[in-house]
């Protein structure tokens, strides 16, 4: 009784018209595509995208070689050398991140006592040959210093928070 | 070795957290929860130091007791019941932590004890998470107290670890407090910096980041290190350290504790020579010298150029001809498989006593260990005797041991060369020119007959001479024939003296005739070994009867044809540089197997084969009280180099010599150990020839400098860079600069046989008449002969 019932309501067409309604309601919605790269969708504060490392306005680098970040790494992406600078200051003599290595899960950043290595919203980068995966100490600063107003800021919002 | 009787303790019954146990009277609380694992906290205490109770972090909970009390310094008491996790044992922990965090600065990131550190550690269980201090922080100024130890004094806690330890176990109170309350700091109080040769276990013993490893510093984190066990081989008391690695680099050396060697100590020689691993000077590829070129060779060609090389001169001139000389410090197997390579090739000729001069009472000498108590025994010694022996440079942790006997009541005398500046005060004392040592033995054995009765034997009237015992003698006779633990322990100045057998004669009947045990200090790190394995000219490994040959000394002074250097710099490590040069270079053949090339064994050496030092080697070392260690590499060997054993088991088999076979150093080692557990007998005596009279000339004293033991040290330059180092000067007496109108900073030339060499003249209130004082494994010892022998200073 029920198979006959079930038949007859097939001939109806219903699941069809139930999917062309969504299409439907959908016509009449505003459009959310947007136009990648002209067009950009917003970021999280917290976005995290390549790496970077950071100076004080002073134009010091602010890393101290502590390498609770390498120490902290689950992918074991960073590799840190460190010496003692002519100033007597600790400084690293070598700071690479392996960006196959790193599955960007922000605890360097986290980890970071000064607020040095830090995951910037960059994300359109990409590389020609393998080499470029390692990010060099001078890459790095560079990312930074290029994005230093944007980091900055980002860390601004998030301040409270944290 | 006798067991020593089971002392009778009185025990009292105390219990802690409710655990009941029995512990000896007068111990303190927190000795008796050490023992039984329950854990308190400390900063202050440590085990081998005074008790300062000044940090109170180890404050504990004790019933009837008006407030907690400071569980290093309660002495246990009969019924005692100790609560280490009440709430008033655990507030006052924190209230303690939060003082000590008051003033220290919370930038552990930057902090090269971070990860490491006791303050670290406990603040984590003890600390606040938020600071409630918002006044400033107080500021220590650093002193720069030398090239091996870092201060940062603005973290110091006070604890006094390192002033304690450097007045009772260094015994160089180079470390005070001053100042009071909140303005009290660590400072130099006698020197501007800390010269004692154990000075870098003040690192080890400071909880916080205060003192730290300078030539280390910032150069890793703890957690990044690898620990590896190895030993030192700088002496012959085989610290055990560990070795901390990383990336196959070692990093930095740490003690090991060994209650038998090192205890928790370890000599600044061997915790900072690994620096000399990086040297240019290593050796890194086999070479060969062609036309006078050095040219690389690959591991076969550098085995089949050796193996030619020594078979052209053992089937030229005969094995004879050829001459095996090792290092003192090379491992058991490697002397094992070097003495079985040379007397493969019929050549009887092996030494790697490459310091020492006199050979004459070869037969008789024992081959295994130096030393007839353990180590340990010095601990116990009521009355200590140092015939020509600097023991705190020769071997610093004997010379610790010395001095923690001195402190418990014993008696030290000296009959030394050199009123050396010793951590502990003499009782009685004898200082001579070298020249003269022998005939002061000589003196002081006929004091000592007369206070024992006994009567000289015949064999050692020929060195008794005319001197008659003085004051002295008779006192230091006296002493040897007390009460109590009595030793001779006869030093590297002894051991290398031009007459050191007539030394060892008169101080073994002086240890016979009074009951003493004659301990020696010979030189390298496993000289121990190297007489058991039988690299010695007279015995075979275990003491066996072998063919007798040349002992170094006649291996120089009548040239071979071919000569085989084991890890041996031959301008630096044998004691007459410029025989040897001579020998060396009229040699048809000469292959080194070694890990450093000075400019000297360039200048010799044919083919250099790289030799992978102790730390990236194995092997089996033994202590000169005879205990052994096996040592496992550290760290892969740099470059081509390879262990010595894999070198010499190669070169035998390439040799189509018997007994080269081994796969692994397990298989060899079981070898050798069943081949020198057997100890053959010695002949029964031998008569030495007559002491020659006292010349009136001058007389050259060289000792080894403490950092020039072996090419590691002398290539490592945090070591170069200490005060220890400075070993360019002529020292002289101020009467014989005065007769001679030698001033004080002057250059001077001295020379030994065509050798000489101008060097500044140092005045030492502490040298006899007679004596020069030119240090061996210098530069300036080079060009220079016998390091115990006749020189001449003449102005220029």
């Amino acid at each position: 009784m029920k198979r006959i019932f079930e038949y007859l309501r097939s001939l109806m067409l219903l699941e069809l018209l139930k999917g062309l309604s969504l299409t439907m309601r959908h016509m009449f919605r505003p459009n959310i595509t947007i136009i990648y790269p002209e067009e950009k969708t917003p970021k999280s504060p917290r976005f995290r995208g390549l790496h970077a490392l950071r100076r004080y306005p002073n134009g010091e680098e602010r890393c101290i070689a502590c390498k609770l970040c390498e120490a902290v790494c689950p992918a074991l992406a960073i590799t840190i050398d460190s010496t003692q600078r002519e100033d007597g200051t600790r400084r690293t003599t070598r700071y690479d991140i392996d960006l196959f290595k790193c599955i960007y899960c922000g605890f360097c950043e986290e980890s970071c006592p000064v607020d040095s290595i830090v995951l910037t919203d960059f994300l359109e980068y990409h590389m020609e040959t393998r080499e470029e995966s390692i990010l060099t100490k001078d890459k790095l600063l560079a990312i930074g210093d290029r994005f230093e107003s944007k980091i900055a800021e980002a860390r601004k919002k998030d301040a409270a928070y944290r | 070795m006798s067991t020593q009787p089971e002392k009778m303790v009185e025990t009292v019954n105390i219990e802690v957290d409710g655990q009941a146990m029995e512990v000896p009277k007068n111990s303190m609380i927190i000795e008796a929860t050490d023992k039984a694992g329950i854990s308190i906290p400390r900063f202050c205490y440590h085990s081998k130091l005074s008790i300062a109770a000044n940090c109170r972090m180890c404050l504990v909970d004790v019933e009837k007791a008006p407030k907690p009390m400071p569980a290093c310094a309660t002495p246990v008491m009969d019924g005692m019941k100790i609560y280490t996790q009440s709430r008033r044992a655990i507030d006052a922990q924190h209230g303690v932590m939060e003082f000590l965090l008051i003033n220290h600065p919370l930038d552990c990131p930057i902090c090269d004890q971070g990860g490491e550190c006791e303050l670290q550690d406990l603040a984590m269980g003890y600390g606040r998470s938020v600071s409630r201090f918002s006044e400033r922080k107080r500021v220590v100024d650093d002193h720069d107290i030398g090239p091996l130890v870092q201060t940062d004094l603005t973290r110091c806690i006070q604890c006094t670890r390192c002033v304690r330890f450097l007045d009772e176990i260094a015994g160089t109170n180079e470390l005070g407090m001053f100042g009071r309350g909140d303005r009290s700091e660590i400072g130099t109080s006698l020197s501007q910096g800390i010269d004692s040769e154990l000075s870098g276990n003040v690192i080890d013993l400071c909880p916080v980041g205060a003192l730290t490893n300078k030539p280390f510093r910032f150069s890793a984190r703890p957690w990044e290190l690898m620990a590896r066990p190895s030993l030192a081989a700088h002496d012959g008391v085989g610290s055990s350290l560990w070795y901390h690695t990383r990336s196959q680099q070692v990093m930095r050396a740490v003690p090991r504790e060994n209650e038998s060697t090192n205890e928790t100590w370890l000599a600044d020689r061997d915790r900072y020579s690994h620096f000399g691993l990086a040297s240019e000077d290593r050796v890194l590829e086999p070479m060969i010298k062609l036309d006078g070129e050095w040219q690389t060779l690959s591991w076969d060609e550098g085995i089949r150029a050796a193996t030619k090389a020594l078979r052209t001169t053992v089937t030229e001139h005969g094995g004879s001809q050829l001459g095996v000389l090792m290092s003192a410090s090379a491992s058991t197997e490697e002397y094992f498989l070097a003495q079985r390579l040379a007397r493969g090739l019929d050549c009887p000729n092996i030494d790697h006593r490459l310091r020492e001069q006199d050979f004459s009472d070869d037969t008789v000498r024992h081959p295994g260990a130096a030393f007839q108590s353990p180590m340990a025994a010095i601990d116990e010694a009521n009355a200590i005797l140092l015939v020509g022996s600097n023991i705190r440079h020769e071997a610093p942790i004997l010379g610790q041991r010395v001095r923690k006997a001195w402190r418990a009541g014993a008696q030290v005398a000296a009959i030394n060369p050199v009123d050396w500046n010793f951590h502990f005060s003499l009782a009685g004392e004898v200082i001579a020119a070298p020249q003269h040592l022998p005939a002061e033995l000589a003196a002081l054995a006929k004091a000592v007959a007369a206070v024992t009765g006994k009567e000289i034997p015949e064999s050692l009237q020929s060195a008794l001479g005319e001197q008659q015992p003085g004051e002295a003698h008779e006192a230091i006779a006296a002493m040897l024939n007390g009460d109590g633990n009595r030793m001779l322990i006869l030093g590297q100045s002894a051991l290398a003296h031009s007459h050191a057998a007539w030394l060892r004669r008169l101080s073994a009947w002086i240890a016979e005739a009074t009951g003493a045990v004659l301990n020696m200090v010979p030189h390298g790190g496993n000289s121990t070994g190297a007489g058991m394995a039988g690299a010695l000219p007279y015995v075979g490994p275990g003491g066996s009867d072998v063919e007798h040959g040349n002992n170094v000394r006649d291996m120089l002074s009548e040239p071979l044809k071919g000569y085989l250097l084991w890890d041996i710099e031959p301008d630096f490590d044998l004691a007459n540089p410029a025989l040897s040069a001579q020998a060396l270079g009229a040699a048809e053949t000469v292959v080194a197997v070694a890990a450093f090339a000075s400019d000297g064994l360039k200048a010799n050496a044919d083919i250099i084969l790289p030799l992978a030092p102790l730390a990236e080697s194995e092997g089996l070392f033994y202590t000169v009280d005879g205990q052994s260690f096996a040592a496992k590499a550290a760290v892969r060997p740099a470059g081509q180099a390879r262990p010595g054993w894999k070198i010499l088991r190669r070169l035998g088999e390439a040799l189509e010599l018997d007994g080269f076979t081994q796969v692994d150093i397990t298989a060899l080692r079981d070898e050798m150990l069943a081949a020198i557990k057997a100890t053959g007998p010695l002949a029964e005596d031998v008569q030495l020839a007559a002491l020659p009279a006292n010349g009136s000339g001058l007389y050259r004293l060289g000792d080894v400098a403490m950092y020039a033991v072996d090419g590691l040290c002398r290539r490592s330059e945090y070591l170069q860079n200490t005060s220890h180092a400075e070993t360019d000067f002529v020292g002289l007496n101020a009467d014989d600069a005065g007769s001679r109108g030698l001033v004080d900073g002057r250059d001077v030339k001295i020379s030994q046989g065509a050798g000489s060499v101008t060097l500044p003249v140092r005045i030492f209130e502490e040298l006899p008449a007679g004596a020069v004082w030119v240090k061996s494994a210098t530069n300036a010892g080079i060009a220079l002969g016998d390091s115990f022998g006749p020189i001449s200073v003449e102005a220029v």
